[in-house]
């Protein structure tokens, strides 16, 4: 598969496996708007990846539809982060995955909408508007995790010093993304970690949350190789065009 | 300024003579408190049905077969959602917080439509609830638009537009699963035979057997029986299953001459049974909502106490 597809699917696999984590906690929040306000996010997701997929499909002109290179492929072909396929253990760490998430798509949007591919461009102007809406939520709810209860401030910082170590493979430059960057098509994965980071010190700072100190990473994802939680969400999705591979939904 | 003290019978006739008149009745208005009560138990029933409901729907959204079924499911338990919300706040115009409806949810004392302690079991079930479920609720709910109660007229209004792109988009799967393979068209069957019967007993027990039908029709809450409306469901729907290749099943269904069915008996000890608490997912459904407000406690209460930061 040519780079350019490659980093569509970095991008769309991104939203598709949050989107999926987002979906199993429908009917569990802790109250009625912020179930809405999930599913919400879940479905912004779902049509950012599902736009990708398509033009994935499109564009490589191999027969196979978006639903195809959701549907039918192997676990070792997605190219999401690790730290979107995180289980939902509690809100605190749905809503920390969430807020580290939508700071890196704030940053990746707002420097994709100066690609030189068309079709990228179009996304991230549409995308940016979605993800500037999530953002809010999820950093008003750092405020309201760290600034409300002690139980919940500590809560909140289980869940950051837990998932800090999977937050620098979204800056992890492989050769899809090096590729893409000097073909004026990626964006420059250096500058958005700096961006990054402003963002979650200035929003931590205001919240009585903490950066932790150590620099684990643990990564893999980008290049195939993810964590056990990805199977089991493969499994799930993909049960029924697997059981039934010659029926059409 | 002067104030009249009016009688209770003397403001029990300008209620009345308001609702002859087909005026709504507002939160401010006086109201007999028969009626208040008839109110505070529908609307909050509603809004717990529409928020249980999203349990067997949202437990096919990680498994739905395509990205468009995915998305289309996961608005439509959104805006069951929405519905949740919008008849929770009719319903507290009533005098009683959210949080206490949902005490008294848990607590057993209020109930939800029992046609949700049914399982879904495949995925034509997300189709049969869709068509048959929500086309029973509409049915209702039509006719609840003209409801007396102004705040649930309105919440009506906007939920009824809703529900018919559910029953649509429900419709639309069962028509692409008996045009798929001969185990998509088994899965249809199964679906309608499942859900069938818990739909027709939506509309409640027969009307010689539904004793707050009277009042609640009298003050215009109700606005058609429940018999009316099971028949109309079942005259708009049987077409409808015919046409796609499905069979109701009811071996006693009989088309009458003026071209309207009879259906056989309902079995309503299943009914009662369900409604009493031992269907399929009563347990199930009602132990879900209560884990989920429970486990929701410390971040609502976070979100309370953040309120007064700066």
């Amino acid at each position: 598969m040519e780079a350019k597809l490659k980093y569509y699917l970095q991008i769309a696999d991104n939203a598709l496996i949050l989107s999926h984590r987002l979906s199993e906690y429908c009917s569990k929040g802790p109250f009625l708007e912020e179930d809405l306000a999930n599913t919400n996010v879940a479905l912004d997701l779902i049509g950012l990846a599902e736009s990708m997929y398509i033009e994935v499909a499109r564009q490589e002109n191999e027969g196979r539809t978006g639903d195809d290179i959701v549907y039918r492929r192997k676990e070792t072909d997605f190219l999401n982060v690790i730290l979107v396929e995180m289980p939902n253990d509690d809100f605190a760490h749905i809503m920390v995955r969430q807020f580290f998430t939508d700071v890196f798509h704030q940053q990746f949007f707002s420097e994709l909408r100066n690609s030189k591919d068309e079709f990228l461009m179009g996304i991230a102007h549409k995308s940016i508007k979605e993800v500037l809406y999530h953002l809010k939520r999820s950093s008003e709810w750092m405020f309201r995790l760290g600034k409300g209860t002690v139980e919940a401030q500590e809560k909140a910082q289980v869940a950051i010093n837990k998932y800090w170590k999977y937050t620098h493979e979204f800056f992890l430059e492989n050769d899809t993304d090096s590729e893409m960057l000097k073909a004026g098509i990626g964006v420059d994965l250096s500058l958005i970690k700096k961006n990054w980071l402003a963002k979650v010190e200035e929003i931590f700072t205001m919240s009585n949350l903490t950066i932790p100190t150590n620099d684990f990473t643990i990564e893999g994802g980008k290049q195939g190789y993810h964590s056990e939680n990805l199977g089991y969400i493969l499994t799930e999705m993909q049960f029924l065009p697997s059981k039934y591979p010659d029926a059409i939904w | 300024m002067n104030i009249t003290a009016l009688s209770k019978e003397e403001l029990l006739v300008e209620f009345e003579a308001k609702i002859n008149a087909e005026q709504k009745i507002e939160p401010l208005d006086w109201m007999p408190d028969e009626y208040r009560n008839h109110l505070i138990r529908q609307i909050s029933q509603h809004a717990h049905s529409e928020i249980i409901g999203m349990q067997p729907e949202g437990n096919w959204i990680t498994r739905a077969p395509s990205l468009r079924s995915k998305k289309i499911l996961l608005a439509k338990i959104q805006d069951e959602a929405g519905h949740g919300l919008y008849l929770y706040s009719a319903a507290e115009t009533l005098g009683v917080t959210r949080e206490q409806y949902i005490q008294w949810l848990h607590e057993g004392k209020a109930k939800y439509s029992s046609v949700f302690n049914s399982p879904a079991l495949n995925w034509a079930d997300m189709g049969a609830i869709g068509w048959l479920v929500d086309g029973a609720a509409i049915t209702n709910q039509v006719s609840l638009q003209k409801t007396s109660y102004g705040p649930y007229a309105r919440a009506m209004v906007r939920i009824c537009k809703e529900e018919s792109f559910h029953q649509r988009q429900g419709y639309e799967i069962m028509w692409k699963m008996m045009e798929g393979t001969k185990d998509q068209q088994e899965m249809a069957q199964d679906a309608l035979n499942r859900w069938w019967w818990p739909s027709l007993m939506m509309f409640g027990p027969h009307d010689s057997d539904s004793p707050r039908t009277g009042n609640a029709m009298r003050w215009k809450i109700k606005r058609e029986t429940n018999d009316y409306l099971r028949e109309k469901f079942i005259n708009k729907t049987i077409p409808q299953a015919e046409l796609i290749g499905l069979k109701i099943p009811d071996n006693n269904l009989v088309l009458l001459e003026d071209g309207t069915y009879k259906s056989g008996d309902i079995n309503w000890d299943d009914f009662w049974k369900n409604v009493n608490g031992n269907g399929p997912c009563n347990e199930q459904r009602l132990a879900h909502h209560i884990k989920a407000h429970t486990e929701g406690a410390w971040v609502r209460e976070s979100a309370f106490v953040s309120g007064f930061q700066k």
